[in-house]
């Protein structure tokens, strides 16, 4: 059977996809944060990150804020974890993988010369 | 390829946020990796009655949308959440950054969830959205859609899309639907008006399947 095709989440997400705050994939974890740019190095104000721990299954969304930023708490001995990004101007979700532990932000760039690695999905 | 094409530069906002690098090689350990599960402390009563969410009745054409999401394979996925959101009858979402000047309705909030059944079902009561302008090109105006977002159960099958109504004379003129390039495909994205889900003196009916990637290792 053909799958049915993705389409942009758009501007207006945060109707549906943000109940409550859905940022904690572990009470006591480690901030992790970071800033969704475009190709400008602009940030994108009205993205969302979906992060997931694939050890302990815990999951998590957080929608940018004005300046891109996103953040989570995140298991102190997570060391891979998946991040699938949706944004307005993204007809379809990329998926990314972030290393851990690391010191300072995790930026995820779009476009241009320091594009992230997005992976096949 | 059945799915969307991620560079395109008809709608105008793919320009600085589409990705161009060739995609990397998925690794192993990601095809057999399940994917977060969500139960029914995710869901409140009324989560799928976006009628019945404010003490008054939302305004305008009462619709029943269901459907079933299945594997690529054709078997139903069960305990899938589904979360949708819609502008409203008028075309206008509950949103701060929507100034297209048509009314909100005071009982209308445009959001719902469910989790799908044993035979992979979900159900929606909602209000058909109205098409509304947006900035893209000149009279741009987007065909009614609801946005649909669906976990499956491994998490290679995540889905974020949008389900249209029939029929639409918008479909031609509007660069999202289009960027999925085979019509084929495009008709995957268009729900089917069913006078058997109709439900007699209350609300139209309307079919859509949801068909994620393959389940592996079953």
């Amino acid at each position: 059977m053909m799958h049915t095709p993705s389409q942009t989440v758009g501007p207006f997400f945060a109707i549906g996809l943000s109940r409550t705050d859905q940022h904690v994939l572990d009470a006591n974890g480690a901030e992790l944060h970071g800033r969704l740019l475009d190709g400008r190095g602009e940030p994108v104000p009205d993205g969302v990150v979906e992060l997931y721990d694939p050890v302990t299954r815990a999951w998590g969304r957080s929608a940018t804020d004005a300046e891109g930023v996103f953040r989570f708490l995140v298991p102190r001995d997570a060391s891979r974890l998946w991040a699938y990004v949706f944004a307005r101007g993204l007809l379809r979700h990329q998926l990314t993988a972030i290393d851990l532990p690391r010191d300072g932000p995790f930026d995820i760039h779009l476009q241009g010369e320091q594009e992230t690695t997005f992976y096949a999905v | 390829m059945s799915d969307v094409t991620v560079d395109w530069p008809d709608y105008r906002s793919t320009e600085f946020r589409a990705p161009k690098r060739p995609l990397a090689t998925l690794p192993e350990e990601l095809h057999a990796l399940e994917g977060p599960v969500f139960g029914e402390d995710a869901l409140q009563p009324l989560d799928n009655d976006l009628t019945k969410q404010h003490e008054g009745e939302a305004l305008g054409e009462r619709i029943v949308v269901t459907g079933r999401v299945l594997d690529d394979g054709g078997r139903p996925l069960r305990g899938a959440l589904v979360e949708v959101w819609q502008a409203n009858a008028a075309g206008r979402y509950r949103h701060e950054v929507d100034r297209h000047p048509a009314p909100l309705d005071p009982s209308f909030s445009g959001a719902g969830r469910c989790l799908t059944d044993d035979d992979g079902r979900y159900r929606f009561t909602t209000v058909k959205p109205g098409a509304y302008p947006w900035g893209n090109h000149p009279n741009a105006w987007r065909p009614a859609h609801i946005h649909f977002s669906v976990f499956g159960r491994m998490f290679t099958q995540r889905l974020v899309t949008q389900m249209y109504f029939p029929g639409d004379p918008l479909f031609e003129h509007d660069p999202i639907f289009n960027a999925v390039r085979d019509p084929k495909a495009r008709e995957l994205l268009v729900a089917r008006f069913d006078l058997e889900t109709t439900e007699p003196d209350w609300a139209l009916g309307y079919q859509w399947d949801i068909v994620l990637r393959a389940t592996p290792f079953e």
